[in-house]
């Protein structure tokens, strides 16, 4: 045991040498033991994160940069070859023009493309008990009770809203499931995969300004280009011309099937904005007259003029996922994914070989430092009272709910840096896996006096188990890092 | 930290090491006014014991008058819009928005809540806006009566309390 609690230090050195994150080789021992993970590492739906959390985006990219290509390749010609000619001839306030277009096509593309839709963070363990405690109790006995939707009344219209068997809520008004990004986003209203991200409250406006303005420089290019040609025509001859000028012929091509489209997206997107209407609804025809008679729409503020302030100029509500935010063993972490296991997916796995570790190491620590709390343990987490029981090292138990370890070494891999025994990883941990750890007696006892209300279904156990574990765990590594 | 009240929870931390928590009691949406953010003032049955009807009805009213600040659409919220748009949105990376200003005050008052109201009958607020904005949780703790002043003893007590 002592020679654990003294070798930690000198290896808490070696491994951040190797950590690719720490830039000192000495960094203080007692720093931190684990890691802190961001909450995007333990996001659960389908999206791929960069620049450590800060842009967002679906999870295929592919087509967002043949859209990224098509512009600046277009608009790169037409500066290049166009503009000269063209400033020169007419006015140099048109390359002026197109670039002030060009700048804020780019611009609004990558606010539309990067920011968070409108996504709905899942709910936690606790609420989606409560709320099939509400269900079950309302509705008669089965193992499935029939699609469960609640009714509510908006502005004299019944509304029904669903209830998402994956997030495990009932969807506000106007949300929807997404399937390609796996998350629930407000005020859906549809997958774009040309900027590979969904449309939804927070960056619908961004998403109208970007067809908007690209309308305008679609036209603007085409315009400009076939001008250019016409007087080229003049001074030598229209083959000549295109000759002299090849990249305006491509030009041409692209802007002449892009207008069609772009244009006329744009304006089915200033109808649906007069009408305050989202894509979705306006296909599934919700508000249409042909309904019924007293059919009309709920959300609208009666003039066109209203609703077009109210979606570009209205207040920008900020984002629910708190994407950099650190994870915390406070909070209760959002169920699962049920669907296989992604990258974010396998969070509780993760987390819980990444606190075992230090666990497993400075269990004598843990004993020691038993009485100095820090300040911040948990509120929701039921088990931060129980500490260590009798001096037990507390690993996780085998999480059925998940899938097999062997998805998780490889993960573990990737997302432990830092850690102990990184660099000795060769499919091999010469710590506890899950099957190995003894089951602690002490958990389960503490989590009766919630885990009542999670008995309701047996489906609902194993996740609200595993993320009182999760706390308790997270909780004891806290207290050894005082 | 604040006097102590006439109930032993000196302070929220003292509530949480020394309490374990026996439920949590969601408030819903209300969505009847739209998609704007308001919670039900229907008060919880769980909560009967716990406090007065009219004490969690005045919180919930204000955090909804709070949110519809929020949310409300003038003429700021519009000049906000359209300086951010003709801005290319870059002021936002210094500036606040006014929701944002609102969350905070939003969050200094449930802290405030909290300690003055919530915290010395056993019960504890979590800010809306870390769940999603979608439920107001209400923690409710039991009193295991063996808390002391010191934390340590609060620990081990706990720990063993809970056996």
């Amino acid at each position: 045991m002592l020679h654990l609690g003294v070798a930690e230090p000198m290896r808490d050195c070696e491994y951040s040498q190797i950590s690719t994150r720490s830039s000192t080789p000495m960094e203080t021992p007692f720093k931190k033991r684990t890691p802190k993970r961001r909450k995007w590492q333990a996001f659960p739906g389908r999206n791929k994160f960069y620049c450590d959390g800060r842009i967002m985006m679906a999870r295929q990219t592919g087509v967002f940069y043949l859209t990224l290509v098509l512009i600046l390749v277009t608009s790169g010609l037409f500066f290049s070859f166009d503009c000269p000619f063209l400033s020169v001839k007419l006015t140099p306030a048109i390359p002026v023009i197109g670039g002030v277009l060009f700048v804020f096509v780019l611009g609004t593309l990558f606010r539309t493309s990067f920011s968070d839709p409108g996504v709905l963070p899942r709910a936690t363990p606790d609420e989606a008990a409560d709320l099939e405690k509400q269900i079950t109790n309302c509705s008669s006995s089965g193992y499935r009770p029939p699609p469960r939707t609640k009714e509510v009344v908006i502005n004299g219209q019944t509304v029904k809203l669903k209830y998402c068997f994956t997030c495990k809520i009932f969807r506000p008004p106007r949300a929807s499931h997404c399937s390609l990004c796996d998350n629930c986003v407000d005020r859906f209203d549809h997958h774009c995969p040309w900027v590979g991200n969904c449309v939804g409250k927070r960056n619908y406006r961004f998403f109208y300004l970007f067809i908007l303005s690209l309308s305008f420089l679609t036209i603007f290019i085409f315009a400009f280009v076939i001008t250019h040609v016409i007087l080229r025509s003049h001074q030598e001859g229209f083959l000549s011309a295109l000759k002299n000028s090849p990249a305006s012929v491509l030009e041409v091509v692209v802007c002449f099937f892009s207008v069609w489209s772009i244009v006329g997206l744009s304006g089915f997107h200033t109808y649906l904005i007069s009408s305050n209407q989202t894509t979705n609804e306006d296909i599934k025809g919700s508000w249409s007259s042909k309904r019924g008679k007293d059919n009309y729409n709920p959300y609208s503020y009666g003039n066109i003029f209203t609703n077009c302030c109210a979606a570009l100029c209205g207040p920008l509500p900020p984002s629910l996922i708190n994407r950099r935010g650190f994870v915390e063993s406070d909070t209760s972490q959002p169920t699962p994914p049920t669907n296989g296991i992604t990258m974010y997916g396998s969070t509780q796995s993760q987390s819980h070989m990444a606190a075992a570790t230090p666990l497993m190491q400075t269990e004598t620590v843990i004993l020691t430092n038993e009485g100095s709390l820090p300040g911040r343990t948990s509120l929701g987490g039921p088990c931060s009272g129980a500490l260590p029981l009798g001096g037990q090292p507390t690993p996780p138990t085998s999480n059925p709910n998940l899938s097999s370890d062997s998805d998780m070494l490889p993960l573990r891999k990737d997302h432990i840096d830092g850690l102990h025994h990184h660099h000795t990883d060769g499919g091999h941990h010469p710590f506890l896996t899950p099957e190995e750890a003894p089951s602690p007696p002490g958990m389960l006892p503490c989590g009766s006096p919630v885990g009542h209300s999670h008995t309701v279904q047996g489906f609902y156990n194993p996740a609200s188990q595993d993320s009182l574990h999760e706390d308790s765990v997270r909780g004891l590594v806290k207290l050894s890092s005082v | 930290m604040p006097p102590p009240p006439q109930f032993p929870f000196h302070n929220l931390q003292e509530l949480r090491h020394s309490a374990s928590l026996a439920t949590k009691v969601f408030i819903q949406r209300d969505y009847s006014e739209g998609t704007v953010c308001r919670f039900q003032t229907k008060f919880p049955s769980e909560l009967d014991s716990r406090i007065e009807r009219t004490l969690l009805e005045d919180t919930v009213k204000t955090l909804n008058t709070y949110y519809a600040e929020a949310e409300k659409m003038g003429g700021q919220s519009y000049m906000e819009g359209c300086l951010a748009c003709a801005t290319a949105y870059i002021i936002f990376l210094c500036m606040e928005t006014h929701y944002e200003k609102v969350l905070k005050k939003i969050s200094g008052y449930i802290q405030e809540q909290n300690e003055k109201i919530y915290a010395p009958r056993g019960l504890l607020l979590t800010d809306p806006i870390e769940r999603g904005m979608r439920v107001m949780e209400v923690s409710v703790f039991e009193d295991r009566g063996s808390s002391g002043s010191s934390l340590s003893s609060s620990a081990t007590s706990g720990g063993s309390a809970q056996r």
